[in-house]
């Protein structure tokens, strides 16, 4: 599975990366902010995208919504401090399918990582 | 400084430690900061802006933040690394983000971390509101994290 990870942390990156190996992804390709993510997907689509929320340049929020101008496909899940209910709805609302609070375990990211991709296929074998 | 706020720090550097470092953190008793505290080696600095002003800073000497940012990043790392800085900064942009969520009836946003490495640097006080200063020790090594806060409107009434 491709996966475009956008953060400004590199640190947060790599761990990211780290479950993602765990979990057998290794097809991964990194952003550090929302211009370089979508200069990312103009080349290449990816089948999972983890945004942080604040980032220079272009946070995920607006990332979010520009991608969901043209695709509304795309799973998203957001991985941020922000942790306020309303910043959750606001998230919800530009259109991301899971929501990650950091802190964050290895499980919770794992959990949530597959949580999303079986509530898409499942919805996608309810349409096919 | 209204307690929940100091409640809110103190529960966000366990959460934070605990979960991404698998560390317990020993949180002594908030003390204003002095003149005579003024020195660290490496902080992490967030700015907050909405109805929650004022800033956080994570402080650290040397050998504490290079053993606390190498267990954080998976990585050695020293002051001359790379990621040294990025590690140290996104410790206190969790730190500042998880205690925001407990800031009950205050808007609040937080800005990117800014990171400054520097034998007996001082990060200077507030003229408007002083520095709470929280120690906290670790197995890894001592830190500080210090709180500049200050509201500017009153909380809204539970259930209005």
């Amino acid at each position: 599975m491709k996966i475009l990870l956008v953060d400004d942390s590199r640190t947060i990156r790599n761990i990211q990366k780290n479950t993602l190996k765990t979990l057998g992804h290794t097809d991964i390709t990194e952003a550090a902010d929302g211009i370089e993510a979508l200069a990312c997907l103009a080349k290449e689509r990816p089948e999972l995208m983890l945004v942080d929320w604040n980032m220079p340049n272009m946070d995920g929020i607006t990332l979010i919504k520009k991608v969901r101008e043209t695709d509304k496909a795309l799973p998203i899940i957001m991985v941020t401090t922000e942790a306020e209910k309303s910043r959750v709805l606001e998230a919800v609302k530009a259109g991301v399918n899971n929501y990650v609070v950091k802190p964050f375990t290895a499980e919770t990211l794992s959990e949530k990582i597959e949580q999303t991709m079986a509530k898409l296929a499942a919805s996608g074998a309810a349409a096919g | 400084m209204d307690v929940k706020f100091v409640n809110a720090f103190v529960g966000s550097i366990i959460n934070v430690f605990k979960t991404m470092l698998d560390e317990d953190v020993q949180v002594g008793k908030p003390v204003l900061k002095t003149a005579e505290m003024v020195t660290a080696e490496v902080s992490g600095i967030i700015g907050l802006s909405g109805e929650v002003q004022g800033s956080v800073v994570l402080s650290f000497e040397e050998e504490a933040a290079c053993t606390i940012a190498s267990k954080f990043a998976g990585t050695e790392l020293t002051l001359e690394s790379a990621d040294f800085s990025d590690a140290i900064g996104e410790l206190a942009n969790m730190v500042a983000g998880n205690a925001k969520k407990d800031f009950t009836g205050y808007e609040a946003s937080i800005s990117l971390p800014s990171v400054i490495v520097g034998k007996g640097h001082t990060v200077s006080q507030s003229k408007v509101f002083p520095y709470l200063v929280i120690p906290c020790s670790t197995s890894m090594g001592k830190f500080n994290v210090e709180v500049a806060i200050n509201t500017v409107k009153a909380p809204a009434m539970a259930g209005a």
